[in-house]
């Protein structure tokens, strides 16, 4: 099938982007979506011409690396998938494709449609673990985690840190990543001494960062790949009211 | 040269106890004066670099991801060993090191083997702390699962998503440790050229992927966790920009390189299609649990496999090895498939896979059972390739997964280079010639956590904290300019071909000589067919842009030139090793039912290779002793 791309192209962070229009030709419906732009970018270099940059790694949908705006939907139409995972027999012949890098203010452009989500590592580093020095450890079956509790933790813990979720959302927040780690840890026994502190720290960094805050759109959910629920934000908001509560400072 | 691989004295089971009490220790006080340099962010070094620091070491740390919790660590699926034996089905650190030996084929080190089986369960214990989900029991205890024909249940597991839960632990820790200072994180940084200084690993020389900058980094030791290789043969299930230019630098500079030609076939992979394809999907190997392979007994048999009745299917592993049937281990069913479809008998459009049957399971279970056990893998499957696995058979193939071979390394985890320790799969050390499942994982950590940690103060101790050098010093000018000058050279060549062309050129010479199996005029053909396609790299390449920019083909051309150079060197050990051992097979060697046939008297030994300025490479031996094991043929009929 040939296809119509209307591309982001930024040189950097400081310089201005606009759209560029490329034609992608012979694609079959097999190809996954970053393979289609694989092949975009061969023609481009063979003649001459800046490749279109794109962040992506593992393209089976673990990593988080990949990103993209298509058409107007983080990570493109099918719910519950990557980019990566994205395949061309989604499209048609003739179809026109807007692709953009997930715009935030907190995820500044690097290039054309790679991003800067190093804010994400940032909210990590402000609380988003277990203070457990090397060695330390207890006998892992020393602490029993009831099941039903184990399986949310774990459901919350899948988030990918991709960023899907800050592109989707009209106020670009990041309270369903923030929700996903906090509610991972508040739902462990092991995680219970550092609970209030971090939850503060947290939302604190958050908003330093410049990610706006949750209005319940759920575009967040919508467009996760991990399908992380919205009930961990309303979790993150009862942490985050408790904490405020019973926290000494 | 002679390599020592420092093995203690003693009993098997009390080496490791011994050693670390004979190890120097480095005071307390003293620590932070010492920096660190880490050279990845998976599981090895990401576990290295935060427990390091908790230490009191001064830590740099470098990936070329945008963020340390995407290394490919990640992906990794299936689950982690231990020897906890809470199932009390008979496992114990001693099972744990005789099956990871044996799987091994006997060709990695006893004493490297059991102190990983012993470590094993502190570091369930140390994830389960940082708040890892594992499965747990209705009662609240850890679940346990056999996984790869293993005969006792072992394996800890995070649904299908091990890897990923394991790695957000190490990398929760790395970042308690960036928040508290210790830690200097440096993400989409290229390590390009290693700096020795009087001989020993000093600094790094890397290109700061954003701006295209060469920056240097000097410390008191340097340690590389950067990953394997399998993506010399372009398509693999490694992530994309896996690559093998940080342990190939290193090797250029004096640290010698071991069994490269240790390659892992995973059988149960999504089969390619065409040519534009860009990496191979694995599925976990659980699918043989239930699934059962085949494919029809006439060659070109164009029916449905649905019309194609029972007698005219051969099943062919539960043909050929009656005992464990379709649970034979990887590289036995891998090769078994690639038979089939040399004789013809493949399946599909291109004929490159075989069927994975569940019709009987689904018939025995009811599709409800098969979907709990297997529906995010069915989904995955039918989501790729467009076809419903619960009405046809699934068509499955073999493809690149893991890398045994790496960096030479001693007991202390130091390469041959004083000062450069290497982690995790970047090094050979623990799984001889084939990797069992969900050891990858386990070897990482056992590294990361608990091995270097302890080893890497016995170096120190040795050194003073006022050895480390300026990054003015004439070895970081000479160590930037190779850098910059190889850089000058890809964009200077300005020829018609893409480094991808060329990377996808290598992959198939690799694939066809030096894939499932080897023999002496195909390797020989490769090493030639490799030289000319090198020849033909440097006259052709084009990468478009400057080096003082962001530029992915830049960092692409950079990684294929060296795999370019690598691939020979996977050839020649390849060639040299005259038997068939675990992953590596060589037609020449096998028994008259076409199974691998070691070769015990000669090749009981560690290949290491020494780099050469403008020659051929050395091959040095180490000879491996098994004074606690005896060496047996693998059989599974």
């Amino acid at each position: 099938m040939n296809l119509t791309l209307r591309v982001w192209r930024q040189k950097d962070a400081s310089s201005e982007g606009q759209f560029e229009t490329y034609e992608a030709q012979d694609i079959s419906p097999d190809q996954s979506f970053l393979e289609m732009l694989d092949a975009v970018n061969e023609d481009l270099i063979v003649a001459g011409k800046a490749p279109i940059a794109f962040d992506h790694d593992c393209r089976e949908g673990i990593c988080g690396t990949c990103s993209l705006v298509i058409d107007g939907r983080a990570h493109g139409p099918d719910s519950g998938k990557t980019t990566c995972s994205l395949h061309m027999r989604r499209f048609s012949d003739g179809d026109n494709i807007v692709i953009e890098p997930f715009r935030a203010k907190a995820f500044p452009v690097v290039r054309d449609l790679v991003t800067d989500r190093s804010s994400f590592d940032r909210i990590i580093q402000s609380g988003g673990y277990i203070s457990v020095k090397t060695g330390s450890a207890v006998e892992a079956n020393a602490m029993p985690v009831p099941k039903e509790n184990s399986d949310l933790a774990m459901d919350a813990a899948a988030c990918i840190g991709c960023g899907a979720c800050v592109a989707a959302c009209p106020n670009a927040s990041a309270m369903l990543f923030i929700g996903a780690k906090v509610s991972q840890m508040a739902l462990l026994p092991q995680g219970q001494p550092e609970r209030e502190q971090r939850v503060l720290k947290m939302v604190d960094t958050h908003d330093a960062e410049g990610f706006g805050n949750c209005t319940n759109e759920y575009e967040c959910m919508k467009a996760c790949p991990k399908e992380i629920d919205v009930a961990n934000i309303a979790r993150l908001n009862r942490e985050y009211l408790k904490a405020t509560i019973t926290t000494r400072d | 040269m002679i390599l020592d691989s420092h093995v203690p004295d003693g009993p098997l089971s009390e080496k490791w106890e011994k050693h670390k009490f004979d190890l120097k220790l480095v005071n307390p006080a003293n620590k932070r004066k010492y920096t660190v340099i880490v050279v990845g962010t998976g599981l090895a070094g990401g576990a290295a670099a935060a427990s390091l620091s908790e230490l009191g070491y001064d830590v740099l740390n470098f990936c070329i991801q945008d963020s340390p919790r995407r290394a490919h660590s990640i992906a990794a699926q299936g689950g982690i060993n231990a020897a906890k034996n809470y199932p009390n089905d008979g496992d114990s650190a001693h099972r744990l090191f005789y099956d990871t030996i044996k799987g091994g084929d006997y060709r990695s080190r006893e004493a490297n083997v059991h102190r990983l089986a012993e470590v094993s369960n502190n570091i369930i214990d140390q994830c389960v702390a940082q708040g890892v989900p594992f499965a747990r029991e209705y009662g609240g205890n850890l679940a346990n699962r056999s996984f790869g024909g293993a005969q006792v249940s072992r394996t800890f597991y995070a649904r299908g998503q091990t890897g990923q839960q394991l790695l957000l632990g190490a990398y929760g820790a790395l970042m308690k440790q960036v928040d508290a200072g210790k830690v200097k994180m440096m993400p989409r940084r290229e390590m390009l050229e290693l700096v020795l200084v009087d001989g020993k690993a000093k600094g790094i020389v890397v290109r700061n992927l954003v701006t295209g900058e060469i920056e240097r980094y000097s410390g008191h030791a340097v340690v590389i966790a950067t990953g394997g290789y399998g993506n010399v043969f372009y398509l693999s299930t490694n992530a994309a920009n896996s690559n093998v230019t940080a342990s190939y630098r290193a090797y250029k500079r004096g640290a010698f390189f071991a069994n490269p030609c240790y390659t892992q076939i995973h059988p149960t992979c999504i089969p390619v299609k065409g040519d534009l394809q860009s990496k191979l999907t694995l599925m976990s190997e659980s699918l043989r649990n239930d699934g059962r392979v085949w494919v029809p007994k006439k060659s070109g048999d164009a029916r449905s496999p649905n019309d194609i009745p029972d007698d005219e299917r051969d099943y062919y592993l539960e043909r050929r090895y009656p005992a464990f049937g379709n649970l034979v281990p990887r590289d036995v069913a891998s090769r078994a498939a690639k038979k089939a479809c040399d004789e013809g008998l493949g399946v599909g459009e291109t004929k490159l896979a075989v069927y994975l049957d569940f019709r009987d399971a689904i018939k025995r279970e009811g599709e409800a059972a098969i979907r709990a056990k297997y529906g995010n893998l069915f989904d995955m499957y039918e989501h790729i390739t467009d076809e419903n696995p619960y009405k046809v058979p699934m068509r499955i193939f073999p493809a690149v997964h893991y890398t045994m071979g790496g960096l030479w390394v001693d007991y202390n985890l130091m390469s041959t280079i004083p000062g450069l320790f290497v982690l995790g799969e970047a090094n050979f050390s623990d799984h001889g010639a084939n990797r069992l499942g969900a050891s990858a994982l386990m070897q990482g950590l056992a590294d990361g956590y608990f091995v270097l940690p302890a080893t890497i103060g016995g170096y120190l101790s040795s050194v003073s904290h006022k050895d480390r050098p300026e990054t003015t010093v004439a070895e970081f000018d000479a160590a930037e300019k190779a850098a910059s000058d190889r850089i000058e050279k890809l964009l200077g060549v300005n020829g018609t071909r893409t480094a991808v062309s060329f990377h996808r050129a290598l992959g198939k010479i690799m694939w066809e000589h030096c894939g499932m199996a080897r023999n002496m005029e195909g390797l020989a053909r490769a090493i030639s067919e490799i030289a000319a396609l090198r020849e033909e790299f440097w006259k052709d390449l084009k990468v478009v842009g400057g080096a003082d920019e962001f530029s992915q083909g830049l960092e692409r051309a950079g990684r294929v030139a060296d795999f370019m150079e690598f691939a020979e060197l996977m050839c020649r050990d390849a060639l040299e090793r005259e038997e068939s051992c675990g992953g590596h097979f060589r037609d020449e060697h096998q028994t008259e039912d076409n199974e691998a046939k070691r070769d015990d008297e000669e090749f009981a030994h560690v290949a290491a290779w020494e780099y050469k300025e403008g020659a051929d490479p050395v091959r040095h031996k180490e000879e491996l002793n098994f004074e606690n094991v005896k060496l047996t043929q693998r059989s599974y009929k």
